[in-house]
């Protein structure tokens, strides 16, 4: 079992939560925007505490409110790929790629993966959105994560760009073990990139 | 210039720089109060911060001259712990101008940790990084155009000040007595229009580079970029 999460949270008259159980590879959570898929998401990373439940991944439990487990978002070993990327500004693209790594071991093979090499001297605020996205996912990786959380990946990229980006998980879903959870409003990304689907 | 008044220009920015440097710690630590804390009497802390902005400088120098003075709370401590006072000591000038000048400076690198998106500290987070080196590493980082804008514009204010020093530690030449309490002492002497022109024309220019580059780093900070 990858993903074994069970959350729920209480905004006002909004209910949030999801239920799902799910096997090795990419696991999508698809629904229509404002559904509360990325508040999942940090649920999942720690970033939100959920109101009551359940998040465990491979067996890990990150978060399990009756046996008052919580672990701090830098404890739960996430790769997290922001929709909005959150690279850091003033650091150069390989200060950000190895800001969670413990050393620079994987950087080389990492960038040639995403095929962002040749971006490792530039300043955030230089990149496409699409080469944004690829560093931002290469330094989740680099941070040695047990599971990657990915926000709407190809979201506000061009139809090149995105394809770039898409090439890129392909080869990571099919290249290492990592569970994926991966957010998405776009049946065609959820279908092309989802081992297992869940609705919200 | 004379001697005389290069010796107070050196004073002034003594007491300005002693002022900034002594004051920008605690600034610091109160501006992450305002712009994160959640508790209760925060609006009364940031009252009392600003208060030195509001009450008339007199009032601030005589408060300071009660609890400084020997028998004043801080007065008596300073005593029996280092066996000093800092009446009528360049000391109490560093005092009076730093107090004058932290609700400026809280003001500036409270914005500045505001501007900071704290996403990113979360993305931090997820990367690894407890609350501390999140902090230290991009919070810090990109809100320090605005902490060196508070110091630029603390210094700035701190060796104009006159009213909180002059109540506090009096104008003592050599001492106390800064730029602005000289020119003010050189008004009052028969003859003394030409080093009053003088000093004046030396507490522009200073203040005028203190402003210009506060104002270059604060639009520094406002493009939400940073350059090393």
């Amino acid at each position: 079992m990858s993903f074994d999460v069970a959350v729920q949270l209480t905004r006002g008259d909004a209910r949030i939560g999801a239920a799902f159980q799910t096997g090795a590879g990419v696991t999508v959570l698809f629904g229509r925007s404002g559904v509360g898929k990325t508040t999942v998401l940090n649920m999942v990373a720690g970033l939100i505490r959920p109101d009551k439940g359940h998040a465990r991944v491979n067996g890990r439990t990150l978060y399990d409110r009756n046996a008052a487990v919580d672990l701090p978002p830098e404890r739960r070993r996430a790769g997290y790929v922001f929709q909005e990327t959150r690279l850091f500004p003033h650091r150069r693209v390989r200060a950000n790629l190895l800001y969670g790594a413990e050393d620079e071991a994987r950087l080389a093979e990492t960038a040639a993966m995403l095929d962002i090499a040749h971006l490792l001297d530039r300043w955030p605020r230089t990149l496409s959105g699409g080469e944004a996205r690829r560093v931002a996912i290469g330094r989740a990786l680099l941070s040695d994560p047990e599971f990657l959380l990915l926000d709407e990946p190809l979201a506000s990229l061009d139809a090149a760009r995105a394809d770039e980006v898409m090439r890129a998980l392909e080869r990571l879903r099919d290249g290492t073990r990592l569970p994926m959870l991966l957010v998405t409003h776009d049946p065609a990304e959820a279908e092309r990139l989802g081992n297992h689907v869940v609705r919200l | 210039m004379t001697p005389d008044e290069w010796a107070i220009v050196r004073l002034t920015l003594l007491v300005g720089g002693v002022a900034v440097a002594a004051t920008l710690p605690l600034a610091f630590a109160l501006a992450l109060l305002l712009a994160r804390g959640r508790f209760p009497g925060k609006l009364l802390v940031d009252g009392l911060v600003h208060l030195p902005l509001v009450v008339p400088p007199v009032v601030t120098g005589w408060v300071l001259l009660l609890a400084f003075a020997p028998a004043g709370p801080l007065g008596r401590l300073l005593d029996a712990w280092f066996g000093t006072s800092v009446l009528f000591r360049w000391t109490g000038a560093a005092i009076a101008a730093g107090v004058m000048a932290l609700p400026l400076m809280v003001r500036a690198i409270r914005l500045s940790i505001e501007a900071v998106d704290r996403r990113l500290e979360q993305a931090a987070r997820t990367l690894g990084a407890g609350p501390w080196r999140a902090f230290g590493t991009v919070t810090l980082p990109l809100s320090l155009p605005g902490v060196l804008a508070a110091a630029v514009l603390g210094f700035a204010r701190a060796i104009g000040e006159f009213g909180a020093t002059i109540t506090f530690v009096s104008a003592v030449p050599g001492e106390t007595e800064t730029l602005p309490l000289a020119i003010y002492s050189a008004l009052q002497r028969p003859g003394g229009e030409a080093i009053v022109w003088r000093l004046s024309a030396i507490s522009v220019a200073l203040a005028l580079v203190a402003l210009v580059a506060s104002e270059a780093l604060a639009r520094r900070a406002g493009r939400g970029t940073h350059v090393l």
